[in-house]
């Protein structure tokens, strides 16, 4: 009981500062990024000053996440003169706290025995004993189904606020982003009954387990892969998909009445999104935290030779792994935001709709079949 | 009602064959070429070369800044350092953005110039760089030279430029306008 509480207690401390963290680093690689790829500089100018000396911190823009997250904080909370009070201000948080519950069910390590970091007959081995956790705050067997169903979650705070607000421009964009994820949702789901039917699981870790065991999921299912990021690019709404939010017709789509840290929410779930998505696609189709030839003993090359390494240097590079990749592909939507112009509204619909609906129909009969004739 | 309207056609209407029509493999190379890009300046910013076009503001004078720009103003000295200018305000009445504050004080002891400026200042945030106050000069007090003034800032006095500030020129680091020649010395000495 009191080791569970403990090391559940750790991974949600972990896993909360893991997308809090990577989500404002996303909002300077954003910044960063797209200023290289376009020949500029960035944003370079915030800084933090060490008490008592001249001495100023830049490091390279980083402290800009800190300067917004500040601003954000300290801004007045100004509200429409009509607006629903209730559900005006509940939708900030229907919109970022399903965001951060779909982390809940991705594993970010293996198996760890918190047991063997320490002395054998010491107090805290002891205290742990030989139990080992699987690193993932809750390690459900409907791991995938727990991400869609929450997922789903995340249009009602979008449509409450757009409709609360009592703004046309609000409304417009709660419409909008009201149908856009539910159709992307739909070609979403396709996608992953097709990855679900070639791992023959629906639990993340045992996805991650078959994926060290055969081969990475983007090399067996590529089609479901770019299927499912362009789905989740357009779930979390930004450019090519970011009409909800477009700025040069709906000054700011849904939230365009919401100010201070409620805005900040919106603005602060849109990277920790990035930050979901990253994972679950690593998860899904990257290997999640193995590395190749990495096992729990060690790494053990193919011809014979082995690597052998303690518990605690794997668990730490189990880790390292998968942060590794989670930013590795987080930079990749990046590169897509910034290289891609805007869909139409009409265009977006009809990509959904009538191509990657049928691509993902498609995808998953001849995954069936296949995975008949293999069985 | 028959059914849709028909698409109007535009002259500049994209011919797209199957390749561009597919998206996936333009995505590709729209991505590969910003990636390129991308790759090309990280190696340089990671070589220790400066990876981009624009330049860092008030650290960095661009190259391509013409000799002739007017970019700062300048206040011109004697030879013993002293400020040439005698605070007559013609650079101030001839300002059309009123942005020029002069403040006289008196030197008795100096007959020939016995006024000069306490306080000379230019609001940068409202100065429009024209050298109308560099013509308008009889002393040749005010010139303006090529780099820019240090106007980044955290609150609006650093938009002021103050006469010590504008007292930075050097004589000799101007060859193309010549030192006006030292003043006869006079013996009569006013009293104010």
């Amino acid at each position: 009981m009191m080791p569970d509480l403990l090391v559940h207690g750790l991974y949600i401390a972990y896993v909360l500062g893991f997308l809090l963290g990577l989500a404002t680093i996303f909002t300077w690689v954003e910044r960063k990024q797209s200023a290289v790829m376009a020949d500029r500089i960035g944003a370079n100018r915030a800084y933090l000053r060490i008490p008592f000396t001249q001495v100023k911190l830049v490091w390279w823009g980083l402290f800009h996440g800190i300067a917004d997250g500040l601003k954000m904080i300290f801004k007045e909370n100004f509200t429409p003169a009509t607006y629903d009070r209730f559900c005006y201000n509940l939708a900030p948080w229907l919109a970022s706290v399903p965001v951060l519950l779909v982390f809940a069910v991705v594993p970010f390590g293996g198996e760890v025995t918190p047991g063997r970091f320490f002395e054998p007959g010491s107090a805290a081995a002891e205290f742990f004993g030989d139990r080992s956790w699987r690193m993932q705050i809750a390690a459900l067997d409907a791991g995938i189904l727990f991400v869609l169903a929450i997922s789903g979650v995340g249009i009602l705070g979008t449509m409450l606020a757009g409709w609360s607000s009592n703004n046309k421009f609000s409304m417009l964009g709660a419409a909008r982003a009201a149908s856009q994820m539910i159709s992307y949702e739909v070609a979403m789901g396709l996608a992953l009954i097709a990855v679900v039917v070639t791992y023959g699981t629906v639990d993340l870790n045992d996805m991650v387990l078959w994926q060290q065991q055969a081969a990475w999921g983007i090399l067996v299912q590529p089609v479901a892969f770019l299927l499912f990021l362009t789905a989740s690019i357009a779930e979390n709404k930004r450019i090519p998909f970011d009409l909800p939010e477009c700025e040069s017709e709906l000054i700011s789509g849904y939230f365009t009445e919401y100010t201070s840290m409620k805005m900040g929410l919106f603005l602060l779930s849109e990277f920790i999104e990035i930050v979901v998505i990253s994972a679950l696609v690593v998860t899904l189709f990257l290997g999640g935290y193995t590395l190749p030839f990495l096992r729990p003993e060690g790494f053990v090359l193919p011809g014979g030779a082995t690597w052998e390494l303690s518990h605690f240097a794997v668990v730490v590079l189990q880790v390292l792994t998968f942060t590794a990749k989670v930013f590795v592909v987080g930079c990749f939507q990046i590169g897509i935001r910034w290289t891609l112009p805007r869909f139409r509204y009409d265009q977006l619909m009809d990509l959904g709709w009538k191509f990657l609906l049928p691509l993902a129909a498609l995808n998953l009969v001849v995954t069936a079949v296949v995975r008949w004739w293999t069985l | 009602m028959s059914g849709r309207p028909a698409k109007k056609q535009y002259w500049n209407e994209p011919e797209l064959g199957l390749w561009e029509r597919l998206y996936i493999f333009e995505i590709v190379r729209g991505l590969s070429i910003t990636g390129g890009v991308f790759f090309r300046n990280m190696w340089k910013w990671v070589t220790g070369r400066k990876g981009a076009l624009t330049a860092y503001y008030p650290e960095e004078v661009r190259a391509d800044y013409s000799p002739n720009n007017r970019g700062r103003h300048v206040l011109t000295q004697r030879p013993d350092g002293k400020v040439q200018c005698v605070a007559c305000n013609m650079c101030a009445t001839a300002c059309p953005a009123y942005c020029i504050e002069i403040e006289a004080a008196i030197d008795p002891t100096d007959g020939a110039h016995p006024k000069s400026p306490a306080r000379f200042e230019i609001d940068y945030s409202r100065c429009i760089f024209c050298g109308f106050c560099v013509e308008a000069c009889p002393e040749d007090a005010i010139r303006m030279v090529k780099d820019t003034p240090d106007l980044p800032g955290f609150d609006r006095d650093v938009m002021w430029g103050r006469k010590d500030l504008l007292m930075l020129w050097h004589p000799l680091a101007d060859p193309r306008k010549r030192y006006p020649p030292a003043p006869e010395p006079t013996t009569e000495v006013r009293e104010p």
